[in-house]
């Protein structure tokens, strides 16, 4: 058997850890930013790029995609030579993936504070940038399963089959939830509207979490755990019935993010069932991390790199405990559009993602410098902070949840509901808010103890770039002729997985806008598009995140009914694109918002709010928007957002494309001279009057019906 | 709506593609030694421990001599 030699980089790998650290304390701090601009609206010193609508994305973006990202990118480009034993395919690609990822995160934090944004949750980069992302992800894969068929073992360790399955399936996902009709270079439109958008997008969301989130942290998990304890894992066969178990089950629970919406029932019931099935592959990829660290107990009590692991793996199984129970209908009705959920998914990011990751930090830089971790102790309290800081973050955030779904459906003994006004279930949680940016500074203070931490240990020690490992050659013992044959047999593969992805990516851009347009022909005949002004307004709506704090989806409960109006219909939303349904009601739903009924709210209260909400209740939490009142609508561009929703299946008549910008000016006129009736100085072309015109519009189509004597079923 | 049919038949797709892995990995053999692998990781042909005062932390003499022993028996193994 002939040994050969070979050498592994390390410095692709080092430079993803670095970058991890860097966008790990920006997500962070602009979490925190969150945080405090939820308590005080005037953190957002009256600048739109701090707003909450603008930095909640931007936090969910960098904290997913950047610091859980560049952290899988370190642990793959880690771990992958060394469990194949052979050096990375190309360093080539490995450095385009490197500096392509970073550019994307750049172009998000910038685009994203801008107010370009698509307003899908996690999803909101706008299609250029989604482009960029499909290239980068590409690079990552080929140089990964490059890497793979030049191994040196047969085996191929069950790490990698995680990793795998992360680059197949964020690439579907990416690809299929980021179909849009670009309108200019900042601006698009998804090809789905209303239910179908939804059900996209949250077969999107889900995966994201499940396939970006969970499987890449797992195949970290399967190899620095078993490394740091210096043991192997537990069962070996309870990770490979746990990866496949894990991945066959996941990519069905997406529907469980829209229960009690109006999406078809047997879908919600299909991601329920997925959705509960899911904890037992979950709980045995938690207790095979846990079990490995049988009769190792005494290194965890002195090793932080070992505290990190449990506490994250643990996280894992609460979470994943969690997320089914949060998926029943029945807990789903309190805990939807509350913090219960906001507390979950943190349990999920900063126990098992952060925990993993700080850990694999604390073992890798010590192995790449060759010395010593600066200080232990150091590390200690950033455990403390980090497993503190998680618990001060989401306990007050379930207490939170709670209070505020039953405040939502409290009714006093005559029937009429009793916190009527939206504020005072806010008003209620709002120490608990206190406590949740308490917990937010504490894990970012470890976080920043970390940083110092591993600068002191790389200047301490040398960066050991190459290190020297070697292994049998696969091919040896048969003859020569083998490589050739072997070489031969894999471009087939190569080739029929390109050609594969080629005729599913031509067959969906073929059939699929037909077979989605058709499907929008409204099932409520009174839904009418929107008009060229209301258009625009919904643009504003969604460029300045007004969904991250309000739902437009009333479910069908009497509280709900009895506060927001009648229950929102699946029809209502078919020329919707992209659909705002929303996940957390931070402030009311707005689905009927320009119904006349209890809610309804004059055009004038609607300008005096989004200037100055403060001044229409001083307790409010919103943050001003006084640029609407002094930004002009960018006319120019409506025909062209006409002709785009026209190709989507909206019907707009050419007559009314030609004449949109008049038809826009006419109704913005008529808006404006009502405001300046009632005493408000504005101009008829400014943005305030277009988004007055979209509230205004909100949820009414059905009730026209309803007035002409229609039934709205 | 209709959409649901198109996600499952994506669904179907990429399920179908692990399917298809998981029938190659357990056929080419990937499986047969579902126990060695997990070991095979903790050696690699480079000094790993940053050394030398890698136990320096521990807080009693004794189990610094345990833990050296362990990893001599490990190494024997090897």
């Amino acid at each position: 058997m002939a040994i050969e030699k070979f050498t592994y980089d390390n410095k692709l790998a080092k430079s993803f850890a670095v970058v991890t650290i860097l966008w790990g304390v920006v997500g962070f701090l602009v979490g925190l930013i969150a945080a405090l601009a939820i308590l005080w609206p005037s953190v957002s010193m009256e600048m739109p790029f701090l707003t909450f609508g603008r930095v909640r994305p931007l936090h969910t973006n960098a904290a997913i995609f950047a610091f859980v990202g560049n952290a899988i990118f370190t642990g793959v480009y880690y771990s992958l030579p060394r469990l194949l034993k052979t050096p990375i395919y190309s360093k080539i690609l490995g450095w385009l993936h490197f500096w392509g990822w970073q550019l994307i995160i750049v172009l998000a934090a910038v685009s994203l504070l801008a107010g370009i944004t698509t307003g899908k949750e996690y999803a909101e980069l706008e299609w250029p940038i989604d482009i960029l992302i499909a290239a980068v992800w590409v690079i990552f894969g080929w140089n990964m399963i490059a890497t793979i068929l030049n191994r040196r073992t047969r085996h191929i360790y069950v790490a990698i089959w995680f990793y795998l399955a992360t680059f197949v399936t964020v690439a579907v996902l990416h690809i299929v939830n980021s179909f849009e009709l670009p309108v200019s270079l900042f601006k698009s439109y998804p090809l789905y509207a209303g239910v179908q958008d939804a059900l996209v997008q949250w077969w999107y969301g889900h995966n994201a979490v499940a396939f970006f989130l969970t499987t890449p942290i797992l195949g970290l998990m399967y190899y620095f755990v078993p490394k740091a304890a210096n043991r192997p894992i537990y069962s070996y066969k309870l990770s490979i019935i746990h990866f496949w178990a894990l991945i066959f089950i996941y990519i069905w629970a997406g529907p469980h993010h829209l229960l009690y919406s109006s999406t078809p029932d047997w879908a919600q019931a299909l991601g329920v069932v997925f959705s509960i099935a899911l904890i037992a592959p979950s709980w045995g990829g938690m207790i095979n991390g846990l079990l490995t660290l049988r009769g190792a107990w005494d290194k965890v009590r002195q090793d932080p790199v070992l505290k990190m692991f449990v506490v994250g793996v643990t996280a894992y199984g609460m979470s994943t405990f969690e997320g089914p129970l949060l998926s029943l209908k029945s807990v789903n009705a309190i805990s939807h559009f509350t913090d219960w959920t906001i507390a979950h998914v943190h349990i999920g990011t900063l126990g098992w993602n952060g925990m993993l990751t700080f850990g694999m930090l604390y073992w890798l830089f010590p192995r790449f410098y060759k010395v010593k971790l600066y200080s232990t102790s150091l590390a200690n309290t950033h455990f403390w902070l980090a497993t503190l800081g998680m618990l001060f973050f989401a306990i007050p955030l379930y207490f939170a949840g709670f209070t505020q779904a039953l405040m939502w459906k409290q009714f006093t003994p005559e029937g009429y509901l009793k916190y009527t006004n939206f504020l005072e279930t806010y008003t209620q949680i709002r120490t608990m808010h206190l406590l949740r940016a308490f917990g937010g500074v504490m894990y970012l203070t470890g976080a920043v103890l970390m940083v110092i931490n591993l600068i002191k240990t790389a200047q301490a020690g040398k960066f050991a770039r190459y290190e020297e490992d070697q292994a049998a050659s696969r091919e040896s013992g048969n003859h020569g002729a083998e490589t050739f044959h072997r070489r031969l047999e894999r471009k087939p593969v190569t080739f029929t997985i390109l050609a594969l992805v080629a005729i599913l990516i031509g067959g969906i851009v073929e059939f699929l806008p037909m077979f989605l347009i058709k499907s929008n022909i409204p099932t409520i005949a009174s839904v009418k598009p929107y008009t060229p002004l209301e258009l625009e307004g919904r643009d504003i709506y969604i460029r300045e995140g007004c969904y991250n704090c309000h739902s437009q989806m009333i479910r069908p409960f009497r509280s709900e009914v009895e506060r927001y109006g009648e229950y929102s219909k699946a029809g209502e939303n078919v020329y919707d694109h992209p659909f705002q349904w929303g996940s957390r009601r931070t402030g009311p739903d707005l689905a009927r918002e320009g119904v006349k009924g209890k809610m309804y709210k004059p055009d004038s209260w609607h300008y005096e709010h989004f200037v100055n909400p403060q001044k229409t209740n001083i307790q409010s939490i919103m943050p001003p928007y006084p640029w609407l009142a002094s930004n002009d609508i960018d006319v120019d561009k409506i025909p062209a957002k006409l002709r785009a929703m026209k190709k989507l299946g909206v019907p707009y008549s050419d007559a009314e494309i030609e004449n949109a910008v008049s038809a826009l000016q006419k109704q913005a006129q008529g808006i404006a001279e009502g405001l300046r009736q009632s005493g408000i100085e504005v101009e008829d072309q400014r943005e305030i009057i277009a988004l007055i015109a979209y509230m205004q519009r909100l949820g009414t189509d059905i009730g026209k019906a309803s007035a002409s004597g229609m039934t709205s079923k | 709506m209709s959409v649901v049919f198109f996600l499952i038949g994506i669904g179907i797709i990429v399920a179908g593609g692990f399917l298809f892995a998981f029938i190659w990995a357990v056929r080419s053999g990937q499986y047969d030694d579902d126990y060695a692998p997990s070991v095979r990781i903790l050696f690699d042909g480079y000094k790993d421990e940053p050394k030398p005062e890698d136990q320096k932390n521990t807080n009693s003499g004794k189990e610094k001599i345990d833990e050296e022993k362990t990893d001599k028996s490990i190494n024997n193994k090897k």
